[in-house]
Order: C-alpha cells, then sequence, then structure tokens
C-alpha cells in the first residue's frame, strides 16, 4: 500500500536550508520530525527539490541509526543497551519485553502501540538497566517491574480509547 | 538562602523533574524572604539521585545537602527551610562516606558542575568565567603565546587518542589559508561514557570560553559542536549559551571590542559511532554517510570543507581556560611524567558509588574503585575494569595498581579512552562481555574497510558459538588471528582498536575461553545457554515466592514444601533468583 505524505510540510525547512551545502542531515532530522519517520514519497521530494540523487540520500538515511524507514509505534521502547546495562542484566529486560508484547528489536506491535528499539546508551548508567519510553527514563529495571510499567501504559491506552 | 536542585540528564531520570516542580509550586504559595529556588547540572553523584543542595549563607559555599530526595519529600523540604529547622531534614542529609565521593577528587574540567546554573551566564562569570579570553584580547596576547601556554600544561587530547593539543594547534595555525575551522567533537558514543554531556549539561560556557581561545589560537572564524542527537538537554542548554554569550559580546563580531570575531554553531549527529574518529565526523558535517577520510592529508592541512580544521573533544576544551586563568605550569603540576592534569572517569557498572570522577592522573585504579567508588555493590569480588569502551580493554585484578596514565595503561592492554569505567564483579561472563562489545563494533563498522566490515562479522560469529557452548577447539587461536588483522589492515581508530576487548579478554581470562569450549561452562553463570537454575532442597522454605514470580510456571512444590524447577520449561529469566529471600536459587 502506497500512502501519500502531505509534502507542504517539509517546504519551510527545504527553503530554510536551500542555500546551504552540506545540510542534508539537518533537513532529514526535520523530516522525520515532522513525519514521524522518513516516508519514501518525502525522500524523493527531497531530492527534486534540494537537487540531491535519492542514492544518496537513501545512503545517509541508512547509514544513521537515528533514522527510521517504517512508521513506529505510538510509545517508542529505547532499550538501554550500553555496557553498564549490559552487565546489570539488560539482556533480561529485553526478553521480558519480548516476553510481554511479542516484539523484538526493530518490531512494533500488531495494536501500534509499542515499538522496540535497542539503543546504545542513553548515559543513565547509575541507574541501570534503563528504558526510555517517550522521553520518560525509567531506571533499575527488573524483569518485573518491566512487565508492571508496560500494563500501565497499555491501560491508560485502553482508558483513553 | 539558595535551594538547588540537580537537575542534570541523571538526575531527571531518578525525578529531579518532579522535586523541582513542587518546591517551585511550595516557593510561589509559601514564599520565604530571602531564599531563592535553582538548579544546577551534574553534580556527579549519581548514585545519590535526585539531590537538593541548600545552602544556607549566600556567601559561603557550605551547604547541607539533601539525597535521594522524591517529590513527597518537598513539604518538608520547603517548611525546614520556611521555618529555618534545617536539623529537621536530617533524615535526607548524605551520610558522611559518601561525602568521600567528591572529596577525594580534584576539579579542573568539571569546576562548576554542579555548583553554578548552568543556564545562567551572570553565574559563570562569578565563578571566573570568561576572564581568560578577556584577559588575552586585552593583554593583546599572541596566539603563538596562547599555543606555548598550552604546551607548557601538557594537555593531551581527552577523547581517547592523547594527542598533544599544543601541536594540533600549532599544526592548525601553521596551515596556509584564511578560512579555517575550529570543530569539537561532542558525539560521545562510548557506551557507559557521559562525562561530556556532563559537562555541556552542567557548565557549557566553559567549552565555549575553551573553543574561543582554541579559535583564537588557530586563527578560525568559526566553530562547530558536534552533538550526539540522543543528548536533548546538552543541545537546549549549549543552544542557550551560545545565545546568552553572543548578547553579552564574548561570541560574534569584534568580541570584547577587540579584531578577533567568531561564531559557533551546533550540529546535531544522527547515531553513528564512527563520526567520533575525526575525519568521519568532517565527513558527517558536511551531511554526508560519516565515512573516514584516508589520512594524510590530516585535518589541520584539509579538514571541514577541506580547509585547516581542528578538532577536540568536549573536556579537552573545558581544560583550556583554567589553563590560560592559572598558568600552564600549575595544570602541568599535577599528574605524571608524560600525563599532566586531571582526567573525568564515568565510573559504572557493579559499584557501590558509581558518578563523575575527577582525579589527577598518576592515581591508580585501585583508588577509584575501592577509594572514591566504595567498592563492588553487593560485596561481590572484583573482576575486572573496563576502560575505553570498545575501543578499550579490560584490567584484571591483579593489575589494579596500574597508575592513570596513557603509557601505563597502554601496557596493560587496555587503554586512557575517553574515560568510560564500567566495574565487572565475579558474576560477569568476560567471553560474552568480548561479544557484547564485538556486537557493538560489528554494527557500528561504516564498512568502508574489508577487515573491519567482515573481520569483526566472523570474530562475532565465533563469539556467538562459545557463549551457546558450541565452540570449537582452535577457535581462541582463530580469534587471535582474526584481532590482529582487523588491527592492521583497518583505515580508521574504529577498526584499529575493535580487537582491544577481545585480545584483553582472552589474555587475561583465558581460562574462562577454554571452559566455555572445552567443558561447555560459564564459570560467571551468565550465559544462558550454559546455565540452569536449581533449588537447593537444603535452603528452600517453601515459601512460594519464586512460583509466584515465574513468568511460565515452570517451578512446582507445596506450601512449606521444597520446590522445584522444570528445566524443560524454564526460560532462565533469573525472576525466581531476585524474588528468593534465602538463597535457595542456585545457577550452575
Amino acid at each position: 500500500m502506497e500512502t501519500r505524505s502531505d509534502l507542504a510540510l517539509i517546504e519551510p525547512t527545504l527553503s530554510e536550508y536551500r542555500d546551504q551545502k552540506g545540510s542534508l542531515i539537518a533537513i532529514l532530522q526535520n523530516a522525520q520530525d515532522i513525519y514521524g519517520y522518513l516516508p519514501m514519497d518525502v525522500m524523493e521530494h527531497i531530492s527534486r527539490e534540494a537537487q540531491i540523487p535519492l542514492s544518496t540520500i537513501i545512503g545517509v538515511a541508512t547509514f544513521y541509526t537515528q533514522f527510521r524507514l517504517q512508521p513506529v509505534g505510538k510509545h517508542l521502547i529505547m532499550l538501554c543497551d550500553g555496557t553498564a546495562c549490559h552487565v546489570n542484566s539488560s539482556e533480561l529486560i529485553s526478553a521480558a519485553i519480548t516476553d510481554e508484547l511479542g516484539i523484538h528489536d526493530g518490531e512494533t506491535t500488531k495494536d501500534g502501540l509499542f515499538t522496540l528499539k535497542h539503543v546504545a546508551c542513553l548515559g543513565c548508567c547509575s541507574l541501570s538497566p534503563v528504558m526510555m519510553i517517550s522521553g520518560q527514563t525509567y531506571g533499575a529495571l527488573t524483569p518485573d517491574k518491566t512487565r508492571q510499567i508496560l500494563r500501565k501504559l497499555a491501560e491508560e491506552e485502553g482508558e483513553s480509547a | 538562602m539558595r535551594v538547588i536542585v540537580g537537575k542534570g540528564s541523571c538526575g531527571i531520570a531518578a525525578g529531579a523533574n518532579d522535586v523541582y516542580e513542587k518546591l517551585e509550586v511550595l516557593s510561589r504559595e509559601n514564599p520565604v524572604a530571602g531564599t531563592t529556588l535553582g538548579i544546577t547540572g551534574c553534580i556527579g553523584m549519581c548514585f545519590l539521585e535526585p539531590i537538593v543542595d541548600i545552602y544556607p549563607n549566600d556567601e559561603a559555599e557550605e551547604c547541607l545537602r539533601l539525597v535521594h530526595v522524591q517529590g513527597s519529600d518537598a513539604q518538608t523540604i520547603w517548611d525546614a527551610v520556611a521555618g529555618g529547622e534545617l536539623d529537621k531534614l536530617e533524615p535526607l542529609k548524605i551520610k558522611p562516606e559518601d561525602e568521600e565521593f567528591l572529596t577525594q577528587q580534584t576539579r579542573v574540567a568539571l569546576r562548576n558542575c554542579g555548583i553554578i546554573d548552568p543556564e545562567s551566564l551572570e553565574e559563570y562569570i562569578a565563578r571566573g568565567g570568561y576572564r581568560s579570553i578577556r584577559k588575552i584580547l586585552e593583554q593583546k596576547i599572541t596566539p603563538e603565546a596562547v599555543i606555548e601556554e598550552i604546551d607548557k600544561s601538557g594537555l593531551k587530547g581527552r577523547g581517547g587518542a592523547g594527542f598533544s593539543t599544543a601541536f594540533k594547534w600549532r599544526a592548525a595555525r601553521n596551515s596556509p589559508g584564511e578560512e579555517k575551522y575550529l570543530i569539537c567533537n561532542a558525539d560521545e558514543g562510548d557506551p557507559g561514557a557521559f562525562m561530556d554531556r556532563a559537562v555541556i549539561e552542567g557548565d557549557p560556557h566553559s567549552l565555549l570560553e575553551g573553543m574561543l581561545i582554541g579559535a583564537y589560537a588557530i586563527g578560525a572564524k568559526e566553530g562547530i559542536v558536534y552533538v550526539r542527537a540522543e543528548y536533548p538537554l546538552a543541545i537546549i542548554r549549549l543552544k542557550k549559551a551560545i545565545k546568552d554569550a553572543t548578547e553579552a559580546g564574548y561570541l560574534g563580531d569584534n568580541i570584547l571590542g577587540s579584531d578577533f570575531s567568531c561564531k559557533i554553531r551546533i550540529k546535531a549527529g544522527a547515531g553513528a559511532f564512527v563520526c567520533g574518529e575525526e575525519t568521519a565526523l568532517i565527513e558527517s558535517l558536511e551531511g554526508k554517510r560519516g565515512m573516514p577520510r584516508l589520512k594524510p592529508p590530516f585535518p589541520a592541512q584539509a579538514g571541514y570543507w577541506y580547509k585547516p580544521s581542528n578538532i577536540n573533544n568536549v573536556e579537552t576544551f573545558a581544560n583550556v581556560a583554567w589553563i590560560i586563568d592559572n598558568g600552564g605550569e600549575a595544570f602541568a603540576a599535577m599528574g605524571t611524567e608524560n600525563s599532566k592534569g586531571t582526567k573525568v572517569f564515568a565510573l559504572t557498572g557493579k559499584i557501590n558509588r558509581g558518578g563523575l570522577v575527577e582525579i589527577p592522573m598518576g592515581r591508580t585504579l585501585r583508588d577509584v574503585i575501592f577509594g572514591i567508588g566504595g567498592g563492588i555493590r553487593g560485596g561481590a569480588r572484583f573482576k575486572a575494569v573496563q576502560l575505553g569502551g570498545p575501543s578499550g580493554g579490560c584490567v584484571p585484578a591483579e593489575r589494579l595498581d596500574v597508575q592513570i596514565d596513557y603509557n601505563q595503561l597502554v601496557i596493560t592492554g587496555a587503554i586512557m579512552g575517553s574515560g568510560g569505567m564500567v566495574v565487572m564483579d565475579e558474576n560477569t561472563c568476560m567471553v560474552n562481555m568480548a561479544r557484547f562489545f564485538l556486537d557493538f563494533t560489528t554494527k557500528e563498522s561504516c564498512g568502508k574497510c574489508v577487515h573491519c566490515r567482515l573481520g569483526t562479522k566472523r570474530m562475532k560469529e565465533i563469539l556467538d558459538r562459545i557463549v551457546e557452548g558450541k565452540g570449537e577447539e582452535g577457535d581462541i587461536e582463530k580469534l587471535e588471528d582474526l584481532c590482529n588483522a582487523v588491527k592492521d589492515g583497518a583505515l580508521c581508530g574504529l577498526g584499529n582498536t575493535a580487537p582491544n576487548p577481545v585480545l584483553t579478554t582472552i589474555r587475561y581470562f583465558r581460562e574462562e575461553f577454554e571452559a566455555h569450549i572445552e567443558e561447555h561452562r560459564c564459570p560467571a553463570g551468565e550465559c544462558r545457554a550454559l546455565i540452569s537454575y536449581n533449588i537447593d532442597p537444603d535452603k528452600c522454605i517453601g515459601c512460594t515466592a519464586c512460583a509466584r514470580q515465574c513468568p511460565v510456571d515452570a517451578i512446582k512444590g507445596e506450601v512449606k514444601g521444597v520446590h522445584v524447577i522444570d528445566h524443560e520449561l524454564c526460560t532462565k529469566c533469573g525472576n525466581c533468583k531476585t524474588a528468593c529471600r534465602f538463597d535457595a536459587v542456585v545457577v550452575r
């Protein structure tokens, strides 16, 4: 299925960077902020407007971990897999999330509520193991505590729906 | 009186925002004459966050430090402040032994962190900020003399490579060309390291002043800070600092009325570890895939847009203004023969007191881990400390008395690195640790060089097999061969150093590799494929706590009867071990 993105939304960004060479990463970062990910039609549009070959854009978009080519769930779970978290058993937390939601790294739940992403280091090493969900950091996790956090979030969604 | 809430990333993650918001409401509803509420950046005592400091006397530095403060404590705190009864806060007060964490440190790069409000230019100036750049411009000290002073200090790059800062500045200064760039590498990518983030979040003006002095020295009119996108708070605070400094005349055209002009801008990275390498960082600044360039030419000759450029990391710049203010000799008086000054470390892992540590070079690892860090959490036995992240190596117990010095650390097989210091105890499997770092470098290898792209992958496959109990005879030798090939065959620092974690673990913990390969046993009890959870019948009292926590109902047993784990069903999640209060769950 091909979705159409509202290309007008990216226009201000394109004019802002029109005369600044080397701004592709900044343009893509703005695009992702706007659309939540980098839709193909948006990248094609940037290619035409900014006169950058599409291959170069895809090359950059796939090189950096920040960029996503698929939409993400409502809650993005960023599970830290830094050294301190690893030493403090983040693997058990990952297993608990997979067990609770049925998703692995990079996957989204069927209801579109959660996406799981392993990240290199959130820099809150003293609270390890750590995960960040929608900007909120949860530290000193245990498998049990992790399950409770996820259930609470799912419950809140159920109530507001 | 001043009430200050520590609002670094760590503090916020631990709940500092909630504490601050509640205190803010109370201070509005029930204002106390002469008392203000403020914030500060990372205090460095991450293990005690959230922290609230109360300065009873505005003039003195003496403060009452409250730790592990929760939002529910806000009322108690404000009542005590309003009533002038600070002794009532005794239960929240920091323990004397925890104060040792800071009293044993010497802070140069972190001199203002945790003390000033990072969003206030005035507070930075009040502690001597922008005095160094003013001195240089007003006394018309030449760029050469500035570089000479940095040379005297012996300052080396704090990002990992440890290259002489004065040498790099001189090379960029002497490079022909009008258009030059000064770049700050704030792409702190080592997992387990957060020194640079703490500096930017806690004292952004010290970075800006260091960069200004660097730009003046090399003759650059433009500075760029390349910050990790994962550090949103650092970006916000740096933006504000740039705006405030520009308005106050410390940045922009004709700084402080002189003919020196310099502007500084921020570029947010997009997540790639290899961009910590200076030529990859330059490629990324130019909007391209962050793949390293061939050297020479070096950035000092042809860097950003192929113009002469100089790159230093955040901590290096944070030392610069202090050196100009106090003199190069004062800096060189600290440390060892070839490692001068202080170094900041992010102390984490299985440690009692984790956080930011700044010490003079030359102290021992034992000093840091057992003195400042208070030893191993839970009374377990120390096994190794990992320095320098994926580019570094681990140092075992018998080498703990090594001095923190660029050369001494290299002899152990580890490196100074950027400052990540992750402590591991007897329950950490070193083979799995090596695999963990290889997994990281495999994912982060940019793919330009065959040795790095494929070599790290093959190494990871071997390590994967070993931790799954499918290791073969000759695997260790094969790993060593690959390590040497990748070391020699890769173009940049990422590939050159990627084998270090594997080589050092083999060097110091060879018997652990052998146990995995020959006996299919994980001595640390960590590798899931090689362990099983069992209940000790002598210790089990039948409290059912484990059975209630088991997500797959693998534990059977009557109340007050001995419980048994069904290994067919067990997923080895470890919940039972955490739940048992009688140490009856054993990992074999």
